[in-house]
């Protein structure tokens, strides 16, 4: 039965560490001691992820398309290529797939199942994405999630919600704001939102605050 | 999360041993009480009636009757709700009861997937297991696992149904009577008749179980 | 709706465990919460399908980590107070802070025999037609119903036969909103196990439902 946090006691334990703090230090130290893993590349892993791999990947591809007519249509065609060739790829990236918002279709992702997102281009996912209410609702009542996040489309509007329940990884391309003629595409990279390349969000006006 | 299994801390509160439902609980009859909503007399009579008075006996009653009258037995799975209100079993959680009979070639077995339900009148209030989600989930789905996990294993030329209480009908399962008991009375016979075996998740008693 | 509660097929919750000479009830307050949500019936004007409606309107993670009485215990605490009948401040101060609200009926004493024995029937008497005879065939509709109905979901949109006509019931998918009690015909509907669970299921189980006819579709 969950535990009211606000009623915390404060024990008189030696250090402020929670459980799983205490635990995932066992399990690390006792790995380490075996030899199982390399100290140093748990270091790089948690880097690369935190630092390294994030949202701006995906907002460089989805800013390149905006202005490159060429490479949009090899995106859509050919997502991993596409975007290979702008050096992003590899873990739950090898098969990308590029989806296209247009006044007509709005396009959804979600895995129900998990948790499963495009790494390569996006880092790794927000707590939200990976939780309970999102992958319940964004197959059965996505308006109503997109209303959770402020967003409401045209009635018309047809949503389209990709569930990567395989090893496809999908990547919203959202339509170009207007005003942005002539800009280069490090200024229109700004513009992108990560949730606007998941579909929860739209990227964001020229007149918006960066 | 999981359950606190470690030590509880004792700490310097100067309150008896209850826990927070414990508590919680006992505020709520004392504001409904002082409300004038709920009579603790009543309380203590809905208390005993089904901690003391209706249990799994009445089932077993109705189970023997059926076993020795045919009379009866035709009546039972034929309307079960009056049959089992000849005996005087009637009411909450029984208003509309239909007794399924067990055979060779049939098991039955309930469940109510959905929530709880079952025939209070003739069985008194469910056991944890049954209201919980390992035998809610699994009885439709694999109900000879869920008869092993009761060590019961049919024969083979045995078809098993599951009857889901979706609705406010209530099903007592009339279990087959067990070999051995010619001439036996009814109020020996009930002695065989288990909760279980109503429910369908087991076997009347065999003469030689009993002590 | 598509809850916690509707765990029909589902996986994960390990093995039945059925505990010897189990006591009916674990602990006093388990008696008290128990007797508390039946005499509260009375003086609180909800039904049973409103009840069960609140319990199992939770997040599905609390539903299942929770104990039936504390499931039933949060159920009456948060239809007293919807109904007005008390308050949280009265809970953390363990008295009646305020007047009561006025009711029409507690349940006295010298009425809960009578009370139990009479129970609720859910009969109704109608001038409808039943649509469906034994035999016949029919599929389980593909209804969704944020609010409350007793169609499990391991069962919709599949192929079953009318074993038999129950008669004309209270229907809980309107009674639990309030929108009153609706009885429509209800039938008790036989599924084959492979049906509801596949070509690989055991040909051996036959599972049944007890439907009302706005869950039915014809497929004879």
């Amino acid at each position: 039965m969950a535990h009211d946090d606000g009623d915390r006691h404060h024990h008189d334990h030696g250090s402020d560490l929670s459980e799983m703090q205490l635990r995932t230090r066992a399990l690390e130290t006792i790995l380490l001691e075996k030899g199982y893993i390399d100290p140093a590349s748990i270091d790089v892993l948690i880097e690369t992820y935190e630092k390294k791999i994030g949202p701006r990947n995906g907002a460089q591809v989805v800013a390149k398309a905006w202005v490159d007519p060429t490479f949009r249509q090899w995106l859509f065609e050919d997502g991993t290529a596409a975007i290979g060739s702008l050096g992003f790829g590899g873990r739950s990236g090898n098969h990308l797939v590029a989806l296209e918002n247009t006044p007509a279709v709005h396009n959804m992702t979600v895995c129900t199942l998990c948790s499963c997102y495009p790494w390569a281009v996006l880092g790794l996912p927000p707590l939200w994405y990976k939780s309970a209410p999102y992958r319940s609702r964004a197959v059965a009542d996505p308006r109503g999630v997109l209303a959770d996040f402020g967003v409401t489309l045209p009635k018309d509007t047809e949503i389209r919600v990709w569930d990567s329940t395989a090893e496809l990884r999908y990547l919203v391309v959202p339509m170009r704001p207007a005003g942005t003629d002539g800009w280069s595409e490090e200024k229109l990279a700004k513009l992108v939102t990560r949730d606007s390349m998941i579909g929860t969000g739209f990227p964001k006006n020229p007149g918006d605050a960066s | 999360m999981s359950g606190h299994d470690h030590d509880h801390h004792h700490h310097d509160h100067d309150h008896s041993e209850l826990t927070e439902t414990e508590l919680r609980v006992r505020a709520l009859e004392t504001v409904l009480t002082e409300k004038g909503y709920v009579v603790p007399a009543a309380l203590d009579l809905l208390i005993e009636t089904y901690e003391k008075k209706v249990g799994p006996r009445n089932g077993a009653r109705v189970v023997a009757k059926a076993w020795t009258d045919p009379a009866y037995r035709t009546r039972l799975l034929k309307d079960g709700t009056p049959a089992i209100g000849e005996i005087g079993y009637a009411g909450r959680q029984g208003e509309h009861i239909v007794a399924v009979e067990n055979t060779p070639k049939r098991h039955n077995m309930v469940v109510c997937t959905l929530c709880s339900c079952y025939p209070w009148p003739v069985l008194g209030l469910p056991p944890v297991w049954y209201k919980s989600a390992p035998y809610r989930s699994r009885a439709v789905a694999d109900p000879r696992g869920v008869l092993a996990d009761f060590g019961v294993t049919l024969p083979k030329g045995t078809d098993i149904r599951v009857w889901d209480s979706t609705a406010e009908i209530r099903y007592l399962v009339l279990p087959m009577r067990p070999a051995g008991t010619d001439g036996w009375s009814e109020e020996k016979l009930a002695d065989l008749v288990t909760r279980d075996s109503m429910i369908g998740t087991g076997l009347p008693k065999r003469p030689g179980d009993l002590k | 709706m598509n809850g916690g509660q509707d765990l029909g097929g589902t996986d994960g919750h390990g093995p039945v465990m059925p505990e010897p000479n189990e006591p009916v009830f674990h602990a006093e307050w388990e008696k008290r919460a128990f007797a508390l949500t039946l005499a509260m019936g009375m003086p609180g004007g909800w039904n049973i399908d409103m009840g069960r409606f609140v319990r199992e309107n939770r997040p599905p993670g609390e539903y299942l980590a929770m104990s039936y009485y504390q499931i039933w215990f949060a159920a009456l605490e948060q239809m007293s107070k919807e109904r007005g009948l008390m308050a949280d401040d009265e809970i953390a101060a363990g008295h009646s802070l305020r007047p009561p609200k006025s009711v029409k009926r507690i349940l006295s004493p010298a009425d809960v025999a009578k009370t139990l024995h009479r129970g609720g029937p859910t009969e109704r008497d109608t001038n409808m037609p039943a649509a469906f005879r034994p035999g016949d065939a029919v599929r389980m509709k593909n209804i969704n119903p944020p609010t409350h109905t007793r169609l499990p979901r391991y069962v919709r949109g599949h192929a079953g036969v009318i074993e038999r006509v129950i008669g004309c019931h209270v229907f809980p998918d309107s009674n639990a909103t309030g929108a009153g009690e609706n009885p429509q015909w209800l039938y008790t509907v036989r599924f084959d196990g492979r049906e509801l669970w596949g070509a690989d299921g055991d040909p051996s189980v036959t599972v049944s439902v007890d439907a009302w006819e706005p869950y039915l579709l014809s497929a004879g």
